[in-house]
């Protein structure tokens, strides 16, 4: 009974109690849910143009900001040291589609899953043989204040985050509709032999959603990175984009953000609320059973494409 | 010429129905098994057996436990390291509380807890299927691993949280020592030796008998695997549970007869996906490529990381580490490329060659 | 099957011969170290620190009594599997181990034992090893986590205005959701209890160590007097920036001595001002011996990595740690004569160390080096204390004297826990008289 109780009435009796805390605990979720977003986004769009389930998405990160953070350092302005950080992400994302995507070419999909994790290594190897292992501060001025909505308290740089990503997703939303290059990506994702048989060429798509993928990284990892310095952990919060993914849909983009805010916000409540029940660090494993339980009852996730089997 | 399988008739079902239907594989298995009985505890040292042997067949034994379900059953599972919390915990609690039961009869059961964990957490996959179902293996290894170091129970409330792996006989007070770190490093090793070589034996048997076929057909298409009569609900969690019980071996094995403790840190997200790579760098849907691979994974860092030593370099350790991590991603890609059935494929490719040396066609 | 050991064997001949290169006429010092990894950053001075006090006392003083010290590192990355290895692998001969680690730490203890070698786990690793009788070759001087606990405890005490004043007082405990976080909940249960103050704890699981958000949220709704943090590596940085983005006190926010390096301050800048945290030795690069350390190591470019980490939190205590083998090998000279001693001999040194403010100061460690005395029943040194430091804006600084931990209330815990320790692995503790 007791136990029954603290599972389902004294939660609800806190909400209701204090409802300016929850409104903090659910825009603190939110706010989280959208830098995981940021990372799923990176995921997402790989996935659509080639099927690939790019585990070095979070190295990407990582190695994005380690060299951004790392050229700062070394005096090179801020834009300037962006340019040259989507230069070498560009770079790279050539270098993957010739060395590892193209001699690929048809594998199953796990063999390009395990492709991805040695491109991982590889990535993690060189960024930290170049920049070192310290962590590193890094301020892009973002504005880092606070500010009240009633009682409650929300970061500046938390909004900032959000309004970045509704940025990067609204302008990803123009290209991949108004632009050519990104008609045919989308075409490019839809049928990948359609789109061969119309003459776009494939190499080039790929060298191009890699480098979009790439851009999307170092903006994530400047956000991450400034919330809490560059350094090796960025590359775990890959992980956390994974129950995001499942729960959004691997090949839809308003999949990645409202699965984002709904892994965000879920975890923050369900600790808060009812991690003390459970002794904590419910954070651990939440999102991975809630993305379970989302899959129990769609197994494509919320915007997946239904997924058509004949034998 | 120097491998041939011409010129052998089998004269009874029972003889076509071996193993090993060729004379020549049939004498290197039984050499190769004899020398890791006799041979390498006579030639090996403690660092060979202990810090190489060990682990590598303990992984082995895991990498097997996964093959069972990736490659031959075709689920795609992250969560490798908490079935192996499973059986190392369980296995523990035997160990300690029903301490009347000999020490294999605690692994044995700690593989068993895990086998049914593994049931519970395949349920899922006969609704969910590929990247999904991994990601949602995935709560399965945050969420044992959480409830293992949160629930006291299963460490006896021992303060620290890190419960010591007594020293214990083979058969209660009879026999060797063959955990802990009083036993000697041979003793250890032949009674992992024993388990691995006894699971080996019973998966290659299990994947050419109904119930691997079933596997394989749900693997290769399960639509068509259920029109031709074939279970799915009964096949899957088959995988499952064999797959979890041989993984709960290997985690109580590691915990037992290699760091003497049970630590959760060892059944991390990173062990799992160690494994996953050495069923793939080994070769999916292989025994022998299991055993490969969990050489191939743990050797190559640790070879690398010597290798500058052997060649007289003065490198600092971190530099070195870099390295590691840019030649081992370096060679998955290489592997993956150039043979991406493994280095099972690898050996069957030099079985071929030596059959037609010294005159190729 | 296995046919992958033959080309094993056939590299095992080299290997051996490789590994044990150490010469017979130095003291070898297996180094484990993670220069790479989610901890390098820690890593990284602590190892640093290790290495070069061995280098210093070789160029300044030709090694202790004419034996030079050889050191080696074996990168661990912080994994258990490769500690082992390393272990294995570097053992022969090998002088004392000190991984830094606190899952190689319980790896090896049994290991370590049967082998009889040495092993300074220094503030971390299996705290009821203090007891000596138990453990005979594992040491963590000069403290504990229990006793940094009940240190932390009576520094809060202090400020309050002595112990009676902590009755009623609501502290928040941050930990690293790993037996590592967990060790101090204990003690704590019973400092809550003695003292009449109550306290939340707040886990930080280890795989999302840098999503804190809900904890910061709770504790902004429940105020805590003081919050107390049992971090490590992303960890600890991650708590600083979001104790400051709820404007929490940072004079009230203490760390352990894990959650004291720069790397937990750094992100956060001049915002952590105040954040305060233990230590077991000094900081800074005020003590004499910094100055050989640029004459005979740092000018001559022989600083280990970049040369970059001297004076850091972590690289004085991989110093110190290397100071306390030194002295241990030293003392252990005294009685076995001048030459390169065994693991057991050393074990009697570190047994009978007894290191006074004044030998402190003859080899310019004052201020850098706790005096210690370790005796065979108590491995963790008879005076376990800290000091507590402040960071402020680019550096640490010492604000206190030490504080003498409440011994009274852990001895007790730790000699019950290494009693369940023998009786579940069946040793006889041995009598110390």
């Amino acid at each position: 009974m007791e136990a029954l109780n603290a599972l389902f009435v004294t939660p609800f009796v806190e909400i209701f109690d204090a409802p300016w805390f929850f409104m903090e605990v659910l825009t603190g979720g939110l706010m989280a849910g959208v830098m995981y977003s940021l990372v799923a986004l990176g995921f997402v769009l790989i996935f659509k143009a080639s099927g690939v389930f790019n585990f070095a998405q979070g190295v990407m990160v990582l190695f994005a900001a380690l060299n951004f953070v790392g050229l700062m350092d070394a005096g090179v302005p801020m834009i300037l040291a962006g340019i040259i950080t989507i230069a070498i992400m560009v770079a790279v994302a050539f270098a993957i589609e010739r060395f590892v995507l193209r001699p690929l070419v048809n594998q199953e999909h796990i063999i390009l899953f395990m492709a991805t994790i040695g491109v991982a290594y590889f990535l993690e190897g060189v960024g930290e043989m170049i920049w070192g292992t310290d962590v590193r501060p890094l301020n892009v001025g973002i504005p880092d204040d606070v500010f009240f909505v009633g009682d409650a308290m929300i970061q500046q740089s938390d909004l900032f985050a959000a309004v970045v990503a509704g940025f990067l997703v609204v302008v990803l939303a123009l290209f991949f509709h108004y632009t050519r290059t990104g008609r045919a990506l989308r075409a490019v994702a839809d049928d990948h032999q359609a789109a061969l048989s119309i003459g776009i060429p494939l190499n080039h798509i790929w060298v191009i959603v890699w480098s979009v993928a790439g851009f999307v990284a170092l903006v994530t990892g400047i956000m991450w990175g400034s919330k809490l310095g560059v350094q090796f952990s960025l590359s775990v919060i890959a992980l956390k984009a994974l129950p995001v993914l499942i729960l959004g849909g691997f090949t839809s983009i308003p999949g990645a953000i409202v699965g984002g805010l709904i892994i965000g916000a879920g975890e923050k409540v369900a600790e808060v609320y009812w991690g003390g029940f459970f002794g904590g660090a419910i954070e651990e494993w939440f999102a991975y059973i809630l993305a379970l339980a989302f899959l129990f009852f769609r197994p494509q996730g919320l915007f997946g494409e239904k997924i058509i089997e004949r034998v | 010429m120097i491998y041939r399988e011409a010129g052998e008739f089998k004269t009874s079902y029972a003889a076509d129905q071996g193993l090993l239907t060729i004379p020549m594989d049939r004498w290197f298995v039984i050499g190769l098994v004899l020398f890791a009985f006799i041979g390498m505890p006579l030639v090996g040292d403690e660092y060979w057996l202990g810090s190489i042997m060990i682990p590598v067949l303990i992984l082995a034994i895991a990498a097997m436990g996964l093959n069972i379900l990736t490659g031959y059953a075709g689920q795609l599972s992250l969560g490798t390291g908490a079935f192996m919390a499973a059986g190392a915990y369980m296995a523990y609690k035997v160990a300690t509380n029903l301490s009347f039961l000999p020490v294999p009869v605690a692994i044995l059961a700690g593989g068993g807890f895990s086998a049914m964990i593994g049931v519970l957490f395949g349920i899922p996959s006969l609704r969910i299927k590929g990247f999904y179902l991994a990601v949602a293996t995935l709560a399965a290894q945050f969420f044992l691993l959480w409830l293992f170091t949160h629930v006291d129970w299963f460490v006896n409330y021992n303060l620290s949280g890190v419960p010591a792996i007594a020293d214990y006989h083979l058969f209660v007070d009879w026999g060797p020592l063959v955990t802990g770190a009083q036993a000697s490093v041979e003793a250890r090793y032949l009674f992992v030796l024993v388990f691995a070589v006894f699971l080996a034996l019973a998966a290659r048997n299990m994947a050419r008998c109904k119930i691997g076929r079933s596997w394989m057909a749900i693997r290769d298409m399960d639509i068509a695997a259920e029109i031709i009569g074939i279970r799915p609900l009964h096949t899957k969690l088959s995988a499952f549970a064999i797959s979890s019980f041989y993984c709960g071996v290997a985690g109580a094995l590691w915990a037992f007869c290699f760091i003497n403790n049970v630590e959760p840190g060892a059944y991390e997200i990173e062990r799992s996906f160690q494994i996953l790579f050495m069923i793939i760098i080994g070769g999916l849907g292989s025994i022998l490529g299991s055993f490969l691979g969990a050489a191939f994974i743990f050797l190559l860092p640790i070879t690398l990381s010597q290798l500058p030593g052997w060649l007289g370099l003065d490198v600092p350790a971190d530099v070195i580490t870099h390295l590691e991590f840019m030649v081992m991603g370096v060679l998955i890609i290489f592997f993956l490329i150039v043979e991406p059935h493994g280095l099972a494929r690898l050996w069957q490719i030099a079985k071929e060659k030596l059959r037609r040396w010294p005159f190729p066609y | 099957m296995k046919f992958g050991k033959l080309g094993l064997l056939a590299a095992s001949a080299a290997m051996t011969v490789v590994s044990t290169a150490a010469l017979a006429a130095e003291q070898y010092i297996p180094s484990l170290v993670y220069r790479t990894g989610p901890y390098a950053s820690g890593g990284v001075p602590l190892a640093d620190g290790y290495a070069d006090y061995f280098h210093l006392i070789n160029e300044r003083d030709g090694g202790v009594n004419g034996v030079k010290f050889k050191v080696e590192e074996c990168e661990t990355g912080y994994k258990t599997d490769r500690g082992v290895e390393c272990y294995d692998r570097t053992k022969e001969n090998a002088t004392i181990y000190n991984p830094w680690s606190t899952g190689i730490t319980y790896a090896l203890i049994d290991k370590v034992t049967a082998d009889k070698i040495p092993f300074l786990s220094m503030g971390y690793g299996r705290t009821s090893a203090a007891d000596g009788r138990v453990f005979e070759y594992i040491f963590n001087f000069p403290s504990t986590y229990w006793n940094q606990a009940t240190a932390i405890v009576q520094y809060i005490a202090n400020e309050l205005g002595g112990t009676d004043q902590l009755k009623g007082k609501r502290i928040g405990y941050i930990y690293l959701d790993h037996p590592y976080g967990k060790e101090p909940i204990p003690t704590m249960d019973i400092l809550a209890e003695k003292f009449g103050f109550t306290y939340d704890k707040y886990p930080v699981a280890p795989k999302s160590m840098t999503e804190q958000k809900s904890i910061w949220l709770q504790i902004r709704k429940t105020k805590p007097d003081y919050v107390i943090m049992w971090g490590w590596g992303a960890m600890n940085a991650t708590a600083v920036k979001e104790a400051t983005n709820i404007r929490f006190d940072m004079s009230k926010f203490i760390g352990n001595w894990w959650s004291a390096g720069e790397d937990t301050a750094i992100p956060s800048g001049d915002k952590a001002k105040g954040y305060r945290a233990a230590t077991f030795h000094g900081v800074g690069k005020d003590a004499p011996v910094f100055g050989d350390l640029q004459q005979h190591i740092v000018d001559k470019g022989m600083a280990s990595g970049d040369g970059s980490k001297i004076g850091l939190v972590l690289y004085n205590r991989g110093f110190a740690n290397a100071a306390y083998v030194v002295e241990a090998v030293r003392k252990a000279q005294e009685k076995f004569g001048n030459r390169v001693m065994t693991g057991e001999e050393v074990r009697w040194g570190l047994e009978n160390l007894d290191l006074t403010e004044e030998r402190l100061a003859e080899l310019g460690l004052t201020g850098l080096v706790p005096p210690t005395k370790v005796t065979c029943e108590n491995h963790e040194g008879l005076s376990p204390a800290i000091k507590i430091q402040e960071w402020n804006g680019s550096g640490y600084e010492v604000i206190t004297d030490w504080i003498p931990a409440m011994t009274q209330v852990t001895r007790p815990l730790i000699e019950q826990d290494a009693a369940a320790y023998a009786a579940e692995k069946g040793i006889t503790p041995r009598s110390c008289n």
